[in-house]
């Protein structure tokens, strides 16, 4: 393939993971590095480099409307910085030192489990307990429900900074915004309101995925002519993705979303295992 | 317990955020169109690694290259850029933190801050 066609067949394909990203709230790191590893055929470090990239300029872009809404949560979201962002300096690390192949199968479980938390009930706790160690880290804070503040306090702190120091570990080693298991840490381990969660999540992905930037930088993962279309292309999609997201409902597309993510890790476990990443 | 300090600190994060995207965004756009421009009729070459470092703790090298329209230097600066607004997000919430004298606060996002510039600086 010559290089115009190359980069224009990249850019679309990243305009619309980035695109099923946003809609479905995975985001599109998950989509475009199987796809550019197992379709385009790029190396790994490279696919995973470049999904890194854009993975800050999404999570920095869609900030504006979430913290509108006043859901996020500043304090929570800085003190679970600390874990993820030490998980993926470690995980970055790590990135060099095991080989590509388990990468790929650790990348292939990682989308199993994303496609199946997207369909996981979500119920907020109706009161929450008071946790002595959550109101010593101000980890709490209220909401909009209907017109009225509903107040809410982390619960399970150790677990959820431990899951969180998980999430940047993956976020380091396989250069995805890893939200689902970010949630995950603030949604089933800490409690926390569902919308809490995911919007004070997509505004710690960025800082989360700064910390492994550098290193993959120093170490020439990021190639300028492919994280460029990617990039653009994902942050293209993305910012579509949000605004359609306002007007329609999409239980269908994730359905179909999820199929895909569940093709192409058990597509990345298999080509790990043999050997072809 | 997020007050109006804190939601106000977070919209002027969340535009500063928007801001520093859109800069990053156009020049990397930029540095893509010259990189075609310049890179026609080469064959792709990504199927195996060879890395090539870009040097994050010194500009010079980038500076450089921008000077004689290297595409690949432009989509780097513009890659630099992106990298820097987080950090500054978090360089931010520090700041808005010391001034609402919350002292357990500006320990956390001095620590974040920290470990952001180690893996950027730290050879």
């Amino acid at each position: 393939m010559g290089l115009i066609e190359f980069t224009c067949a990249v850019l679309l394909t990243s305009a619309l993971a980035g695109l099923l990203g946003a809609l479905t709230g995975l985001g599109g790191g998950v989509v475009i590095v199987p796809v550019l590893a197992l379709v385009f055929h790029v190396d790994l470090r490279y696919a995973v480099g470049a999904s890194l990239i854009s993975v800050i300029a999404t999570s920095s872009g869609a900030a504006v409307s979430f913290v509108r809404e006043g859901f996020s949560n500043v304090r929570i979201g800085m003190f679970l910085e600390v874990a993820t962002t030490v998980g993926a300096v470690g995980g970055a690390y790590l990135a060099s030192r095991i080989s590509t192949h388990s990468i790929g199968i650790i990348f292939g479980i990682t989308l199993l489990y994303s496609a199946w938390s997207s369909f996981r009930t979500k119920q907020d706790l109706q009161s929450h307990p008071p946790n002595a160690l959550a109101e010593k880290l101000k980890l709490m804070g209220d909401y909009p429900v209907g017109g009225v503040r509903q107040t809410y306090v982390a619960q399970n702190v150790p677990a959820g900074f431990g899951i969180m120091a998980i999430a940047g570990i993956l976020s380091g080693l396989l250069g995805i915004g890893s939200g689902a298991v970010k949630v995950l840490a603030m949604d089933s381990a800490m409690k926390l309101p569902f919308k809490v969660s995911t919007t004070t999540s997509n505004f710690m992905i960025g800082v989360t995925a700064a910390a492994s930037a550098g290193i993959y930088l120093r170490r020439g993962y990021v190639a300028p002519g492919l994280a460029a279309p990617v990039m653009l292309g994902v942050l293209a999609g993305s910012i579509v993705g949000a605004r359609l997201l306002v007007r329609i409902r999409v239980p269908i597309l994730r359905v179909i979303f999820a199929v895909v993510i569940v093709a192409l890790g058990v597509e990345m476990i298999y080509s790990g295992a043999t050997g072809r990443l | 317990m997020p007050s109006e300090a804190d939601l106000k600190m977070e919209i002027t994060i969340s535009r500063m955020l928007r801001v520093g995207v859109s800069l990053a965004a156009f020049v990397v756009l930029v540095g893509a169109i010259l990189y075609l421009w310049q890179a026609h009729g080469m064959e792709t070459d990504y199927r195996y690694f060879h890395g090539v470092p870009t040097p994050v703790d010194h500009f010079s090298p980038v500076l450089e290259g921008i000077r004689h329209l290297d595409s690949r230097s432009v989509i780097r600066l513009g890659i630099l850029l992106l990298i820097a607004t987080p950090i500054v997000r978090v360089a931010f919430c520090l700041y808005s933190f010391a001034m609402q004298k919350d002292k357990l606060y500006v320990l956390v996002s001095g620590t974040v801050l920290a470990v952001l510039l180690y893996s950027l600086l730290h050879r």
